[in-house]
């Protein structure tokens, strides 16, 4: 396999806060090679964007802090770059799409002027009526129609669905090598969503730049990922590509995520979630940080004494952090109890 | 069948749907125009009457000020010693009447709107300029520069304006300049802007925009002034303006205790004081005050129309 484009090792981040250092990533690695489509899927608070957030110094500090790792971007490490080198980086080589499309533009600036701004940002000596082609080409680029006419727009006359193809142009306008979506269809209803995927697609054939899409949708996963990393309570627990992930996991987490969807093929009357509820990041589960919630753990002591790590499983690509991973191969039952609405659990 | 389909049940679901489109498509195509959240609240300023009053009344008010020279019939320092003490009159030369010197009231007060529109106006430019980069800076950076930020700006409002501002002019003595107050003045009103600058731009900067500007690489002075800063004018405008009225009235109070602006410069207050000595001769005192509170008057109205307009959620019902 080629170099890859973004090498991530042993990165973590820390936040201080008034109750305790609340572990947001602790100490994950990962590569990204140029031109894939890397998932990064897991519950809210498991670190998954708290984790990209920190390649383009983003995460606030304090109360935030890197406490470890680096972040090979072509030879060069992002986290410790100069603020002011770092700042050229961003949007050049390294841009993100954010969640939700209805704040993340300026309301009171033209559309024009925000994506020109990126491009201005970065080239400064561009005369305005390129930068304005441009813009416009960006625009149709993401399927916004009229861009000629939209352009002169404010944020408040686009749709949110429009809004966000405007992010995802603003975050190509300079062509960069890498582009975080941080759940960029999150805040976007089901329909404008295939959309917005759609669209994203599209840029990503344009523009051939390697692509990390967060998102605890594992449809979108399934849809637009080459391989995926499946991150619980600030750690990695599996990581492969995207067919052995859903054929053949390995890990219970990836297995409880797998079994909590409803499926339309099956006639099932209750969903299958995974009991328990997400782990404090201030005080968490010793060993591995699932162990309360699953269902090889029952009581086993390795799985409260010695935390997991990334072992090969099937084959080299598949990795998994989970002492009983060979338990799960070949498994076809679900392991999740149906759970009624309202019976408690 | 003539009549449209609403008369007919069978039909209606039919025809509105594809109606509908039809009108979505064209507004789309040829009736979107941008506007701007300015233009939306320049229409509401231009439709609030009070606030047309007191901007039509400024600019009468202001403009004399500013043309005095070329208005005023009478230079402020001229002496018609045959008319001395005059009341106002229709038929003579001096409209409002003459000092105990025969000095042309209405050529006073005429300068006298100039000196209070000059003290007035710096001190709102002035003051929300520097109050403006100090809180940008403050909320922006929050931190330890924040906090030193912050404390000087409490221990600035902790003091009483009156007794400083007497003290400070008391140590100068009686021959202040018309800067002196302006600066002394602006020295206490940029903590009020400062303070709503810093506090808006703590929330702003949290907002996500903020952090997408970041992640396309902009700097911290573009972030600050570019995009934060619009989103902040509304009450910046109307706390600058509002200040106006406020600088006014204390240059006005100054003066008229006998420490504001030296003569033979005239000042409303001045004039106002002046006519203390007379009080037969009421139109001395008098038609200067009523300018002075026709002044702030139109002032408040114009601040109230452009909080109305710029902050539509804060809207009260008006008449």
């Amino acid at each position: 396999m080629a170099d890859p484009l973004l090498s991530i090792r042993d990165l973590a981040v820390e936040f201080r806060t008034e109750v305790g250092v609340v572990h947001a990533v602790d100490g994950i690695s990962y590569d990204v090679f140029p031109g894939e489509t890397l998932g990064i899927v897991g519950e809210s608070g498991s670190g998954k964007s708290v984790s990209t957030m920190a390649l383009l110094g983003l995460i606030p500090q304090p109360p935030g802090r890197i406490a470890s790792g680096t972040a090979m971007f072509r030879g060069t490490d992002l986290l410790t770059m100069a603020p002011k080198d770092l700042r050229d980086f961003r949007g050049e080589e390294v841009a993100m799409v954010f969640q939700d499309p209805m704040t993340s533009l300026n309301p009171v600036l033209k559309v024009a002027y925000q994506l020109g701004e990126a491009i201005k940002t970065h080239h400064p000596k561009e005369p305005d009526d390129k930068v304005r082609e441009r813009v416009i080409d960006l625009l149709r680029l993401v399927g916004v129609p009229n861009p000629d006419v939209r352009v002169d727009q404010y944020p408040h006359e686009f749709s949110g669905g429009m809004r966000q193809r405007a992010m995802i142009a603003m975050a190509i306008a300079n062509s960069p090598s890498l582009l975080i979506a941080d759940e960029p269809t999150t805040a976007l209803d089901v329909t404008i969503q295939a959309q917005v995927l759609e669209v994203l697609k599209t840029v990503q054939e344009e523009t051939h730049a390697a692509t990390i899409l967060i998102t605890h949708d594992l449809g979108i996963v399934a849809e637009m990922c080459d391989r995926v990393l499946v991150m619980y309570g600030g750690r990695i627990v599996e990581a492969g590509d995207v067919h052995t992930i859903f054929r053949a996991p390995r890990h219970p987490y990836t297995v409880g995520l797998l079994d909590s969807l409803p499926k339309l093929t099956e006639d099932e009357e209750w969903l299958r979630p995974i009991p328990g509820s997400p782990p404090s990041l201030i005080n968490r589960p010793s060993g591995c940080a699932f162990h309360p919630r699953c269902f090889l753990s029952q009581g086993r002591t390795q799985c409260r004494e010695t935390v997991p790590e990334l072992r090969a499983a099937e084959g080299p690509q598949h990795h998994a952090a989970c002492h009983y991973s060979e338990e799960l191969v070949g498994h076809q039952s679900k392991f999740s109890e149906p759970v009624q609405a309202g019976s408690g659990s | 069948m003539t009549e449209p389909a609403q008369l007919d049940p069978q039909l209606a679901p039919m025809t509105a749907p594809g109606g509908i489109t039809l009108d979505v498509t064209a507004a789309e195509g040829l009736e979107l125009k941008a506007r701007s959240q300015w233009s939306y609240a320049r229409r509401r300023f231009l439709r609030h009457r009070l606030a047309m009053f007191g901007l039509v009344g400024l600019v009468v008010i202001f403009g004399a000020g500013a043309l005095a020279s070329v208005v005023a019939p009478y230079s402020f320092d001229q002496i018609d010693l045959t008319n001395v003490l005059h009341p106002p009159t229709m038929v003579g030369h001096h409209v409002f009447g003459t000092d105990e010197i025969g000095r042309d009231s209405l050529s006073r007060i005429i300068y006298g709107i100039r000196t209070s529109e000059q003290v007035g106006l710096t001190v709102a430019v002035v003051s929300t300029l520097f109050g403006l980069m100090v809180g940008a800076i403050s909320g922006y950076y929050r931190g330890w520069l924040d906090n030193v930020i912050m404390r000087v700006t409490d221990l600035i409002l902790t003091l009483p304006v009156l007794v400083v501002l007497l003290t400070v002019a008391a140590l100068l003595g009686r021959s202040s300049s018309v800067w002196t107050i302006v600066f002394i003045l602006a020295g206490f009103y940029w903590t009020g802007i400062a303070r709503i600058v810093r506090g808006t731009f703590l929330s702003l900067r949290e907002k996500e925009y903020v952090e997408a500007a970041k992640a396309v690489g902009a700097g911290d002075l573009r972030i600050m002034f570019r995009h934060m800063l619009p989103n902040t004018l509304g009450p910046i405008v109307v706390t600058g303006t509002l200040a106006v009225a406020d600088a006014i009235i204390l240059e006005a109070f100054l003066s008229f205790l006998g420490f504001g602006i030296a003569d033979p410069t005239p000042s409303l207050g001045k004039l106002v004081a002046e006519g203390q000595q007379f009080p037969q001769k009421w139109w001395i005192t008098v038609i200067p005050g009523l300018v002075l509170v026709l002044i702030v008057i139109c002032v408040n109205f114009v601040g109230d129309g452009l909080r109305d307009a710029l902050d539509p959620q804060q809207r009260r019902v008006r008449a």
